[in-house]
């Protein structure tokens, strides 16, 4: 085994979501703290797929911003081919790593500029460094699926999917080697998607790349990666390889998570809707930010937070982890 | 049949533009019977959501019904003008849309917009429609009911907000529901609590519900019965098992292939070419035959097919042959 492309280590983002100065001076408020993401470590090997899933509020978005580097941790370290970004003072050093990552957004509509050229807008992560971009836009368009002659069009001339090849199309420019990818098909449609997820599999041969993939939508998930990591809270829950986690998921998050995912051969299920919702991340319950929620919770989980640690082949933060493996080998 | 709460016959909505008449909705025709859920699936533009405005009457200018008729419980609606409308809506068919907060009013007490339903629909007096404005609440499963009745939407979460509009639709015991995207912005886990409470209470109500929604998942788990739409027409209409595991249309077929849960464990995904033509721009003939892998010269060449021109499940002239009949 090489080193990974992506180590994460204790990575931790807190958000300061006091209201104004004076207000807390005149209402005896103390200052609020959101913890988005809360001491989170994992790996992501170089030519691999590796998928965080979770709820609105788990945090997966900002981890993704902090592996690009759109947002500074809090604590923690990201290290991308060994580098770590926010500490890292040589700068030729950090061109060259910043040069290998790039992202793709959920909004194809957003996040393309309605003024520029679909030529300007992928040429740019290139132009930006004062490379050639002679034909490369054409050549790039051809690679995704769309014509040379788009390159001279404007966004607004194509649909969702064309403008998500677009976007994909301009992450490649600069010949990346990760690509945070944050829920790139949710705002597309099941044939459109289909189409996307395909292309992403094709160029991630091609080019060698490496995904974090992040998406609230497990079939995509379990589609697409190698290896998957399930928030909540901010908090690393479980972490497997997609096998293990859909056929025996153990934490119990995870099982409710995929027991309530509705399914296409589900017809007329019943299913026991879980109780309750995410909890508010300003005031996280004490121990286990799940117990509120859990059908194994008990006074150990309402104490003391339960640690990830490795359970046969996947990492799993919770007390009751066998316990939760037993049970959840009832027939699905 | 006489038992449907909901039939829509030959259903055509037009929008006249400068340069052509475009119709996102085209011939469209269904039926919902007491206690049923209908799914109305497809892709964006295909016409689902135009389809349920057009019942409720909520078409914006200048999409108008150009021709087709709508009834309700035996009485026909897509005629009604101004207040007659505003009578059966609300009282005789309840609505849930995809955003809980746009369509609740944030300055007022949830407790308040549903006694005003009430008070408009029902006659009872105000002290009964409070009462019963608290029991509506209770029994969507939003706790402590009686003395969340004087919050605002803002004090609610995203899944109870839902609950709140889902309580709002039901208030005035409609016979039908119309449910367009009424999980689409929820978590999984919220979504399968608000899709079992709308089944639930359908159930013991015997309310008929036209769910419209993207997902295959929630449809196989909901619906009843499935309508499939493409382009502006119905595509396929079956039992939703039928449906869903053996579809007759090339494009249900395609579309539930499509989907990651269908092919699990392959590489790649079945995807269909191409995509939704632009109802400005639609083909002659079948609309799907650009993207048909079975398109013959009849497709590009005949009138659209439609349900009951053909075997009444798909609007196909080669529906798709299933390996289970063959055998």
């Amino acid at each position: 085994m090489t080193a990974p492309l992506v180590s994460v280590q204790g990575l931790t983002r807190i958000f300061d979501v006091s209201k104004p100065w004076l207000n807390r001076v005149i209402e005896r408020l103390p200052k609020a703290r959101l913890t988005a993401v809360s001491d989170v470590s994992f790996d992501i090997p170089e030519r691999e797929v590796y998928a965080l899933v979770g709820e609105s509020g788990s945090g997966k978005s900002t981890i993704g911003k902090m592996v690009v580097g759109l947002l500074n941790p809090s604590g923690g370290v990201v290290s991308v081919e060994g580098v770590d970004l926010s500490r890292e003072t040589d700068p030729a050093k950090v061109e060259a790593v910043r040069s290998d990552i790039q992202m793709i957004f959920q909004d194809p509509f957003a996040s393309l500029n309605p003024r520029w050229k679909v030529r300007d807008i992928i040429a740019e992560p290139v132009a930006a460094r004062g490379g050639d971009t002679e034909g490369l836009a054409e050549r790039l368009l051809e690679q995704v699926g769309l014509a040379a002659e788009d390159a001279g069009k404007f966004p607004h001339e194509f649909s969702g999917g064309q403008r998500q090849r677009i976007c994909i199309a301009r992450a490649l420019a600069s010949e990346p080697k990760l690509i945070v990818c944050d829920e790139p098909t949710s705002a597309l449609d099941v044939s459109v998607q289909a189409q996307v997820l395909n292309l992403m599999t094709d160029l991630k041969e091609e080019f060698g790349l490496t995904y974090l993939f992040i998406s609230h939508d497990l079939t995509v998930v379990q589609h697409m990666s190698d290896r998957i990591g399930v928030l909540y809270l901010g908090r690393l829950v479980e972490e497997a390889d997609p096998d293990t986690l859909f056929e025996r998921p153990a934490h119990p998050y995870s099982q409710m998570l995929l027991s309530s995912a509705p399914r296409m051969d589900g017809f007329g299920r019943e299913v026991e809707p879980p109780k309750g919702e995410i909890p508010d991340p300003i005031n996280p319950p004490s121990g286990c930010a799940f117990n509120p929620r859990c059908p194994l919770a008990s006074d150990l989980c309402r104490a003391e937070r339960p640690e990830l640690r490795h359970l046969e082949d996947r990492r799993v933060a919770c007390h009751h982890a066998e316990k939760a493996l037993g049970a959840g080998a009832e027939p699905a | 049949m006489t038992d449907a709460v909901l039939s829509v016959r030959d259903l055509v909505v037009e929008i006249p533009t400068r340069h052509a008449v475009l119709r996102p909705v085209d011939q469209v025709s269904y039926e919902i019977e007491k206690g049923e859920i209908l799914g109305v699936v497809g892709e964006s533009g295909a016409g689902k959501s135009m389809t349920g405005n057009a019942v409720i009457g909520l078409l914006d200018r200048p999409a108008r019904i150009a021709s087709g008729e709508v009834w309700l419980n035996g009485r026909r609606i897509d005629a009604l003008k101004g207040d007659a409308m505003r009578r059966v809506r609300g009282r005789e068919i309840g609505m849930v849309f995809q955003d809980p907060l746009t369509s609740l009013n944030p300055l007022l007490q949830i407790g308040d917009q549903l006694t005003e339903t009430m008070l408009a629909h029902l006659d009872i007096s105000e002290t009964e429609g409070r009462k019963r404005a608290i029991a509506a609440l209770d029994e969507v499963g939003i706790p402590a009911a009686a003395s969340r009745i004087d919050s605002y939407p803002h004090e609610f979460s995203g899944g109870m907000r839902q609950r709140v509009v889902i309580a709002l639709a039901l208030c005035a015991e409609p016979s039908l529901v119309i449910a367009d995207e009424p999980t689409t912005a929820l978590d999984v886990s919220v979504q399968a609590q608000i899709i079992s409470l709308l089944k639930r209470l359908c159930r013991e109500r015997g309310t008929a519900v036209m769910l419209v929604t993207h997902d295959m998942g929630v449809i196989a788990e909901a619906a009843d019965r499935v309508a499939v739409m493409y382009a502006g027409r119905l595509a396929e209409l079956g039992p939703v098992r039928d449906v869903i595991q053996r579809a007759r249309h090339p494009y249900t077929e395609g579309l539930m292939a499509s989907t990651p849960l269908a092919s699990r464990g392959q590489t790649r995904l079945r995807q269909i070419p191409g995509s939704m033509p632009r109802l400005g721009a639609l083909p002659d003939g079948c609309a799907f035959h650009p993207r048909c892998p079975k398109a013959q010269d009849k497709c590009r060449r005949d009138p659209s097919p439609r349900l009951d021109t053909c075997d009444g499940r798909a609007a196909c002239w080669y529906p798709v042959e299933q390996r289970e009949a063959a055998e």
